[in-house]
């Protein structure tokens, strides 16, 4: 099986990958913009977002293997801690480059205490009490409106400031370098460089030591402690790394969005970000990010696309296409997982174990049977 | 009996009891300084369970246990690691899908440093240390004799290389005591016999073995003191010569009562 291989790059091929890469991402808001319309600018911005988040469950899941079924709460945490500081709800406005890191700590906080009583559970068990944490999370918002009202109920919050430092603001049209920037364009490009960090700091933690005794708990958790490992404390770093890039991505969320509501932040969203993880590929960080990519796109694709397909096909719209858009998106899924076990980009470790290659196998076999005789 | 002054690890009165049943009843035993010491017994005698709680994957219920002078009778496994006590498992636990190299870089973890932050950063420190980590693992490698590409996974190396991996990962956290769980089962004649060519040589560099074995053969020939356990109880204790000649060890392996 050589879907895997990615054509060897000497170090000079790398840097003109790298170039080429950089250009296609700088321009992507204006290309988007002129071919398809602003509101797929405002998805690519959404395709960012749901990145970050998808790489911070990387690190729970992917790397720690601990499933976790109830992420969408750190995001939660992230943007009402984003939304409560910053709009006038309670009349605060302080600054971007105070919520934003709060709302990451604050989520990372929270991390730890999903993580600490969970830290004898592993597998469907740690999966159901993650899951009614995300829940508890979910109500918590949604009923905080009474006797004293924090949150807003189920009617959320509005008017959230938009990330603004310095007198400028995202969340206008701005000028720079005579180049005219919509506010989506702009966040876009924030949101691009909060991904580049989420991205280096997987990279840089994935080989590491940190990286090494996360994968061995996954792998054996009782050989992993056998060797030395703490791992209560390396389960709990994991729950809190991952839960403070969901915290990040929530701020960011809620500065972008302008309202937010507990509503955002349900089982499904949880459910999706796993499938992003799920499906691209656990534990590689370029999986991950295409199945972000993929996941986002491809609803709003179907949403835009099968009335058209209908029309061409049978002259007229026979499904409405919002209800048909997560049928395909489901079945998608099914397909996906299907074919491809491991993901559609697995990390090359996981790629290994799940391709057949059962020649090795056969031959180790034959070794282990008949090697001993020469 | 007394232990001695250069005892590397003491039990006194160890006993485990799992509900009603005791797996371990009032074992006491040391461990000398640079020995090889065998642990048999007959199947369900309570050697594994020993061994658990010496690795702190058990906590005893009564009695004490001290290693290098310190009492550890309640800790958990990755302190006694960290102590000192590295060990193999009877039904290999290597981490598989990991390399066979990334399996011994993690057996390095308990003796190295490096956070968040070096692993961020990635400043000299850490870059060092990272250095070393991969060429001491690699050492280990080349010293339980696996050659040819470090990035096979674990899983997919042969059964004795992977018994041999996971001495290496053992050895790899630097232990002053590498305790073994049936390193010998399922190996053939030749690869037993390199692998006490390699527990000799183990020993020779400084470090005290514990070790289990059903291949008598092999421990005979290679312990220093055996003690026999059955049904949870120490039946006997002393060199090899004195263990075969044992009446109580006899009857215990052969059945019925000892003559």
């Amino acid at each position: 099986m050589n879907l895997g291989k990615f054509p060897y790059c000497k170090k000079c091929n790398a840097w003109r990958v790298f170039a080429v890469l950089a250009i296609v991402l700088l321009a992507l808001p204006f290309v988007t913009d002129a071919l398809l319309g602003r509101g797929w600018v405002r998805i690519a911005d959404f395709a960012l977002l749901y990145i970050m988040l998808a790489l911070g469950l990387n690190i729970v899941v992917g790397y720690a293997g601990l499933l976790d079924l109830g992420y969408v709460a750190f995001f939660a945490v992230g943007a009402y801690n984003y939304a409560l500081l910053s709009s006038p709800q309670f009349g605060l406005h302080w600054p971007v480059w105070v919520v934003l890191p709060l709302g990451g700590l604050l989520a990372g906080f929270f991390g730890v205490l999903l993580g600490a009583p969970t830290l004898r559970l592993r597998g469907d068990y740690l999966a159901i009490v993650t899951l009614g944490f995300g829940e508890i999370i979910r109500i918590f918002l949604n009923n905080l409106n009474a006797p004293v009202n924090v949150t807003n109920g189920p009617q959320g919050i509005s008017m959230i400031d938009p990330v603004q430092s310095g007198g400028i603001s995202l969340g206008s049209t701005q000028q720079v370098f005579g180049i005219t920037l919509p506010s989506v364009h702009l966040y876009y490009y924030l949101f691009l460089c909060f991904t580049l960090l989420v991205i280096f700091v997987s990279l840089r933690l994935e080989n590491s030591r940190i990286g090494r005794a996360w994968m061995a708990i996954r792998e054996d958790e009782v050989a992993a402690e056998a060797m030395g490992i703490n791992t209560r404390n390396i389960k709990l770093l994991a729950f809190s790394m991952g839960a403070t890039f969901g915290g990040l991505s929530g701020g960011l969320f809620a500065g972008f969005q302008g309202f937010i509501s507990p509503e955002s932040f349900s089982l499904t969203e949880s459910v999706m970000i796993l499938c992003m993880v799920v499906l691209g590929g656990m534990g590689n960080i370029g999986g991950v990010i295409l199945g972000g990519v993929l996941l986002v796109l491809l609803p709003e694709a179907l949403r835009n696309g099968a009335g058209p397909v209908q029309q061409w096909l049978f002259g007229k719209t026979l499904v409405d296409p919002e209800s048909l858009r997560m049928l395909l998106f489901g079945l998608a899924l099914v397909v996906v997982m299907l074919v491809r076990p491991a993901g559609l980009w697995p990390s090359t470790q996981r790629r290994r174990e799940l391709s057949d290659d059962d020649d090795d196998v056969v031959k180790q076999e034959l070794e282990s049977v008949y090697g001993s005789s020469k | 009996m007394a232990p001695q002054n250069n005892s590397l690890l003491e039990l006194s009165c160890v006993s485990k009891y799992f509900g009603g049943l005791a797996a371990l009843s009032e074992v006491s035993l040391y461990i000398k300084r640079g020995e090889i010491y065998g642990l048999i017994g007959p199947n369900g005698a309570g050697k594994t369970t020993l061994f658990n709680i010496v690795t702190g994957l058990y906590r005893l219920d009564e009695g004490e246990f001290n290693f290098d002078g310190i009492a550890y009778a309640h800790c958990k496994p990755h302190v006694l690691a960290e102590a000192g006590i590295a060990r193999t498992f009877q039904n290999i636990r290597l981490f598989a899908n990991m390399s066979a190299l990334e399996n011994i870089m993690v057996g390095r973890h308990v003796r190295t440093h490096t956070g968040i932050w070096g692993a961020l950063t990635r400043n000299v420190a850490a870059r060092a240390e990272e250095r070393a980590i991969t060429q001491r693992a690699r050492e280990l490698l080349r010293f339980v004799g696996i050659d040819g590409p470090h990035q096979t996974l674990a899983k997919h190396l042969s059964y004795g290389e992977q018994r041999r991996l996971e001495i290496a990962r053992a050895l790899a956290t630097d232990p002053k005591m590498l305790a073994l769980d049936e390193p010998a089962a399922g190996m053939n004649a030749t690869e037993t016999e390199s692998l006490k060519t390699l527990l000799q040589t183990i020993r020779n560099s400084g470090i005290t073995v514990l070790l289990i074995e059903h291949d008598v053969k092999l421990i005979l020939g290679l312990c220093d003191r055996i003690a026999v356990l059955d049904y949870g109880k120490k039946i006997a204790e002393g060199t090899p010569d004195e263990v075969r000649r044992n009446q109580t060890v006899i009857a215990a392996y052969l059945g019925g009562e000892a003559a």
